[in-house]
């Protein structure tokens, strides 16, 4: 078994409607897995139903080598699973910092006797966790690693977005859900989007990846694998070149008869 | 953002509270209505001309600024204050009452304002501090300092079985179930004849030591002061360390757990946030300080009945956390001293006092919803990111 997530014959059902369909995938370790498909596809639903928030209807989901099927969002957490949002849900009226340290809560002390007795070694770890916060917003922009103490709200589009990957990223996931990072952004800032997802790769070579993503010029530069999704099935896997030159794939996604 | 640093920061806090508590000795010794009508509308109009001229974003900012010595402040002008009214029996009742109130709107801050828990029976939780407390006083030798923790403990107990229900519900029905319980509580108190029914229960006074609390306490030479001095004095030492409580939770990681909680259940559960946890913490320990503040009021005030803590009641306290500010634990002090002052003083509105909150409530919703003081930023205990 190489594989770091597994799904098999996942399937989430809403009633009578099956939003996936016995998906079966496999991301190995280190790779970029695109994931695309028109809206409504099924995209999310599977992030949805791998990090614990949908509960399967039939299937497995098992993450290096244990069954997490139908675990708790936390319990997936912990086993090192990590993801943004397609919609932002980052904590607007906190600052960046305190954002990106709820992404980190596996590795702070939530003691009582340590937070409320033992200030000094309180602050010891605050300054620690600033430390590690400066370095991993770094990666992405310097001035916002300089902006960790303003509140989010007060941030772009673009600067958002690169703190919800922050959030994932600080816990020190092994696998990353990247739910459209592009949504609701203009062309330059999807390029700038690309050059950090790009700089994440480079920095964090161990990381494995699923990228759901519209923009098809970041899938092709980005993913070395792609899977596409249909009405909750899956239609075509392969190389971004393969996949876009599938009839089955430009019918789904373009209409093209 | 912070206008004063460094050297002016330390004036500017001590005129404020100074201000504030030559507000409070005015409201409190005016003898004629039309004088204590006279004094609510200037600090009415006083708010906006505050706020426009940056004053009070400059006391806030000072308040901040000198946020280790604020506590010791309040205190000190509350001790004050409690000095100069010292043989009136009223006006040491309304700051030892605005002392517990204070308290038990730290409770409902830890709980409401960083963890989102709406909690509409903050009164039925006061009365079972003041419930039990009156039981363990009349009717057995156990110390009243013991008695006051126990009061603390009951209502944390009972509020760590209410909090099932409030886990399974989100939003306002987690709110009903509080409200439910609230009603539960006050018929549940009328039809118990043990509990002395709807006549209610006589309470002891306090003693802590062979320190009797009924009688006047003993100033040095010879100054007499109302006995209501000893609760003061137990009353806003209470308080004091439940603001520090608070506070040091707000900016430490637990506070931060609550605010993700509050903000985004989802969010949080998929960072590995244990959202029953945090939920369970915050309802408990706020309840802790209601319960508390109920049993030293219970022996202040000798008589405790189930009129004391309707559903009404709980309310006033919601007002007290949203007028004050939600989820900022200072606001709660003027709040409260406005909302339980001005009705006692100014008989005429007396009657009409749920409309009036009501009326407040919803005003200050649609112009002020960040209350008189609005929550800052955190910062933890550590020299802050900014670089």
């Amino acid at each position: 078994m190489s594989a770091v997530l597994t799904a098999q014959g996942l399937t989430v059902r809403f009633g009578g409607l099956t939003a996936l369909d016995a998906l079966d995938l496999e991301l190995r370790p280190r790779e970029v897995l695109g994931l695309i498909g028109p809206n409504g596809s099924g995209k999310t639903t599977f992030f949805n139903a791998l990090t614990g928030l949908y509960r399967p209807a039939a299937g497995r989901v098992v993450v290096d080598g244990r069954d997490l099927t139908g675990a708790t969002p936390q319990a997936i957490s912990r086993a090192g699973v990590a993801r943004t949002f397609q919609r932002s849900r980052l904590c607007l009226s906190l600052s960046v910092f305190d954002n990106l340290m709820i992404g980190d809560h596996r590795n702070l002390d939530h003691g009582l006797w340590a937070n409320l007795v033992r200030r000094r070694y309180l602050a010891r770890q605050v300054g620690q966790a600033q430390a590690r916060a400066r370095e991993l917003l770094a990666i992405f922009s310097a001035p916002l690693a300089g902006r960790m103490s303003e509140a989010v709200a007060a941030l772009s589009m673009i600067d958002r977005r690169r703190v919800e990957i922050c959030r994932a990223l600080i816990g020190g996931p092994r696998i990353l859900l990247l739910d459209e990072p592009s949504a609701g952004m203009t062309h330059d800032e999807t390029h700038e989007l690309m050059a950090d997802l790009l700089a994440v790769r480079e920095k964090l070579p161990s990381l494995a990846v699923i990228l759901i993503e519209h923009e098809m010029n970041v899938i092709e530069r980005v993913t070395g694998r792609c899977m596409v999704l249909n009405y909750g099935r899956k239609i075509r896997e392969g190389s971004y070149r393969e996949v876009a030159a599938d009839a089955q794939v430009r019918q789904a996604y373009l209409g093209e008869d | 953002m912070s206008a004063t640093p460094g050297r002016s920061s330390l004036p500017v806090a001590v005129a404020g509270v100074a201000a504030c508590a030559a507000a409070c000795w005015a409201f409190l010794e005016a003898e004629s209505q039309w004088v204590v009508a006279a004094l609510a509308a200037g600090v009415l109009a006083a708010l906006p001309v505050l706020d426009r001229t940056g004053l009070r974003a400059r006391f806030d900012a000072a308040v901040h600024a000198r946020r280790a010595l604020a506590p010791a402040l309040v205190v000190t002008a509350a001790f004050a204050l409690a000095l100069v009214l010292r043989d009136s029996h009223f006006a040491l009742l309304m700051l030892a009452s605005v002392a517990l109130y204070v308290t038990v709107c730290l409770g409902l801050t830890l709980q409401f304002g960083f963890a989102g828990i709406a909690n509409f029976a903050g009164a039925a939780f006061f009365g079972i501090g003041c419930y039990s407390a009156a039981i363990l006083a009349a009717n057995t030798a156990l110390p009243h300092l013991l008695a006051v923790l126990a009061g603390g403990l009951a209502a944390a107990a009972v509020g760590s079985v209410l909090i099932l229900p409030i886990l399974r519900t989100r939003g306002h029905y987690a709110a009903l179930v509080t409200i439910a319980f609230g009603i539960l509580f006050r018929t549940f108190l009328e039809v118990n004849d043990v509990l002395g029914g709807p006549q209610g229960l006589k309470v002891p006074g306090m003693r802590i030591l062979g320190w009797s609390f009924n009688d006047p306490p003993p100033l040095p030479g010879g100054v007499e002061a109302s006995f209501y001095l000893n609760y003061v004095i137990v009353a806003v030492a209470l308080a004091a360390g439940a603001f520090v409580l608070v506070k040091r939770i707000e900016s430490s990681w637990i506070g931060l757990s609550f605010d993700a909680v509050r903000l985004d259940e989802t969010a949080a559960a998929v960072c590995g946030i244990d959202i029953a946890r945090w939920k369970i913490l915050a309802f408990v320990l706020g309840n802790f300080l209601a319960g508390t503040a109920g049993a030293v009021y219970a022996m202040m005030s000798g008589f405790i009945a189930p009129n004391s803590f309707t559903f009404g009641d709980s309310l006033i306290l919601v007002s007290i956390v949203i007028l004050g500010g939600v989820g900022n634990p200072l606001g709660v002090i003027p709040a409260a001293l406005l909302l339980l002052i001005l009705p006692e003083k100014l008989q005429a509105i007396q009657e009409y006092r749920f409309l009036i909150y009501a009326v407040l409530v919803i005003l200050i919703l649609l112009y002020r919803p960040q209350g008189l003081l609005p929550r800052r930023l955190r910062e933890y205990s550590a020299p802050g990111p900014r670089p």
